[in-house]
């Protein structure tokens, strides 16, 4: 069965095909980051205007990639939430009514669970059940994943999502947007040690997080040694670059803590991160580590499979269609949808 | 000659089957439900004409200005439909589809048609029948506050259309007094742009070669200030 899978939950137009024999045959990504960047934030309105140029002529490239033409698809799955509401309705729109000119199935698929199963697409996928670490600008959520469509949420963030403190701490270091992965870079030269940024709610039992309070402590540090007393700061680079570090170390060890605390409870073998943060070199190998220690396995998709993608909605489509799920001829966009809402296949 | 069109970027929802001359039409006033109810209709519409949807020739749309999110709606449909089937499409004003409307129900042959764009202002653009029947713009799609109308015609006999009206009558109504023969000012209530309308007017367009392909058929917002820096 060959799925073409569209994603536009948010600022990144993702088209990808999927075949449940050949696996995945071609994945085409369009980010708006450009656009977006000059206002230091994703303006919806713009993406959702993005989003209605690009999903065509993506469609047409994933479809020339694969030397294939639209009759020879079997299936339809696009993002209908959780996101931007304006930029879901694109991409819903023009994939249940594609399916429908084409008189083939379609599917609605949750943003998070094309996250949660994009370690999938890798050779030595993970097998059920496992932990899954879904970390980027938008969600911080540690799911128990039984199955296809059997979640338990087993702590989420009660603010900020970790994307977002890194973005919104690289934008008071004065770092520009998306400033999360050039916080990460300029972590690199900073000096463990000089700075200790505290790890929020690790000190009682629960899996929730918070973030907020990290950016407020990131923020009066670099206040406390700026010589401005308001933004734009005026640091030295290795102050900068320490406080980088810092803040870094403290996000990703509170990561670390929680999730370990989750595989403690769960007894599960397997934990799989995904989403933005997913791609954070930081992470990766503090968890590996921990991972090693404790005797568990981390999987991780590849990198341009951590933030927002096609492929992984093309994947989740697949299952949920070759499990008879269909969509009526109706157009949705859920700006919000609990992944525990979700049918099991 | 076979035309479906779909109109979707006001409080109305609206599809329509053009067959040569005769037109059958589905239309709904019903706020936020346009995403549901649109494919529905079209199959109704197909049902009743007995047409399978590869016998349409093109596909037609209301391409704004009105709701950002109605007007992407119609356009991302059409844009999926027309791709699927490679069939062309034609963008409708949906100002000119409210002017065309007032037309064939008044026999006026110049029109204001102005649609109520929210934050205090109106989506307007002036028309005149041409030779074969259709309305021409005289004056381009606008958006601007109803005080600052501007109209340069002279005192013509025009009829007024859309939801603009309905909002801002009275303003109207005081600004276009040195631009109209009459001192009652003649307007339709509670008009909307309509599939119908989109239909007629996209066959010509597609006889004159003006349909594009699937992926350039895109909404026009005309409020293009939408962020504050």
């Amino acid at each position: 069965m060959r799925v073409l899978g569209i994603e536009s939950s948010c600022d990144e137009t993702g088209v990808a095909l999927f075949d449940t024999d050949n696996g995945l045959v071609a994945h085409r990504l369009y980010s708006q980051i450009e656009i977006h960047a000059e206002y230091g934030g994703v303006v919806p309105e713009l993406a959702s205007r993005d989003h209605i140029r690009k999903t065509l002529p993506l469609i047409q490239q994933v479809l020339d990639d694969a030397s294939m033409s639209v009759d020879q698809l079997d299936g339809i799955a696009y993002t209908q939430g959780p996101g931007l509401i304006g930029a879901l309705l694109v991409g819903s729109a023009i994939g249940r009514s594609m399916a429908w000119a084409l008189n083939i199935p379609a599917v609605a698929v949750h943003h998070m669970e094309g996250h949660l199963l994009a370690p999938m697409l890798e050779e030595n996928p993970p097998e059920f059940p496992f932990v899954a670490l879904l970390v980027s600008g938008g969600h911080t959520l540690l799911v128990d994943v039984k199955g296809v469509g059997r979640y338990t949420i087993l702590g989420e963030s009660v603010d900020d999502a970790v994307g977002e403190a890194f973005d919104k701490t690289a934008k008071l270091l004065g770092l520009s947007y998306p400033g999360g992965p050039a916080l990460a870079k300029l972590a690199e030269s900073g000096k463990q040690g000089r700075f200790k940024f505290p790890r929020p709610m690790t000190n009682r039992p629960g899996l929730n997080f918070s973030f907020s309070g990290l950016k407020t402590f990131a923020l009066n540090t670099i206040q406390d040694h700026s010589k401005e007393s308001r933004a734009p700061y005026n640091l030295d680079l290795q102050t900068q670059a320490d406080i980088a570090y810092a803040f870094q170390e403290a996000a990703v060890d509170t990561l670390l803590i929680k999730s370990c605390r989750a595989m403690a409870e769960t007894k599960y073998q397997r934990l799989i991160v995904a989403g933005g943060v997913g791609a954070n070199e930081s992470l990766r190998q503090n968890l590996n580590l921990k991972a090693k220690k404790l005797d568990f396995e981390v999987y991780y998709p590849r990198a341009e499979f951590c933030t927002d993608n096609g492929a992984m909605i093309a994947y989740a489509g697949s299952l949920r269609l070759a499990a008879g799920h269909t969509e009526p001829p109706i157009i949705k966009g859920m700006p919000r949808w609990r992944l525990e809402d979700l049918d099991a296949i | 000659m076979k035309i479906l069109a779909i109109e979707t970027s006001t409080e109305a929802c609206s599809a329509a089957l053009l067959d040569n001359n005769n037109v059958i039409s589905r239309f709904e006033i019903a706020p936020r439900q346009h995403s549901q109810l649109i494919l529905p209709m079209i199959d109704e519409l197909l049902a009743e004409a007995e047409l399978k949807l590869q016998q349409i020739e093109c596909l037609a749309f209301g391409c704004g200005p009105g709701a950002f999110t109605g007007v992407r709606l119609a356009t991302s449909v059409i844009q999926g439909i027309a791709f699927s089937i490679d069939r062309p499409a034609v963008a409708v004003s949906s100002l000119t589809a409210l002017a065309q409307a007032a037309y064939g129900e008044t026999k006026i042959e110049n029109c204001l048609s102005a649609i109520d764009a929210r934050m205090q202002e109106i989506y307007w653009a002036y028309y005149q029948l041409d030779a074969n029947g259709l309305m021409q713009y005289q004056v381009e799609e606008q958006v601007c506050k109803p005080e600052l109308l501007k109209l340069n015609s002279s005192q013509v006999d025009w009829i007024g259309v859309g939801s603009g009206f309905d909002t801002y009558e009275k303003v109207l109504d005081a600004k276009t007094l040195d631009n109209r023969q009459s001192k009652q000012m003649r307007w339709l209530s509670n008009q909307f742009p309509h599939a119908s309308q989109v239909a007629k007017i996209a066959k010509s367009e597609y006889l004159a070669g003006k349909a594009v392909s699937a992926s350039q058929a895109l909404p026009k917002y005309v409020r293009n200030q939408v962020v504050k820096k």
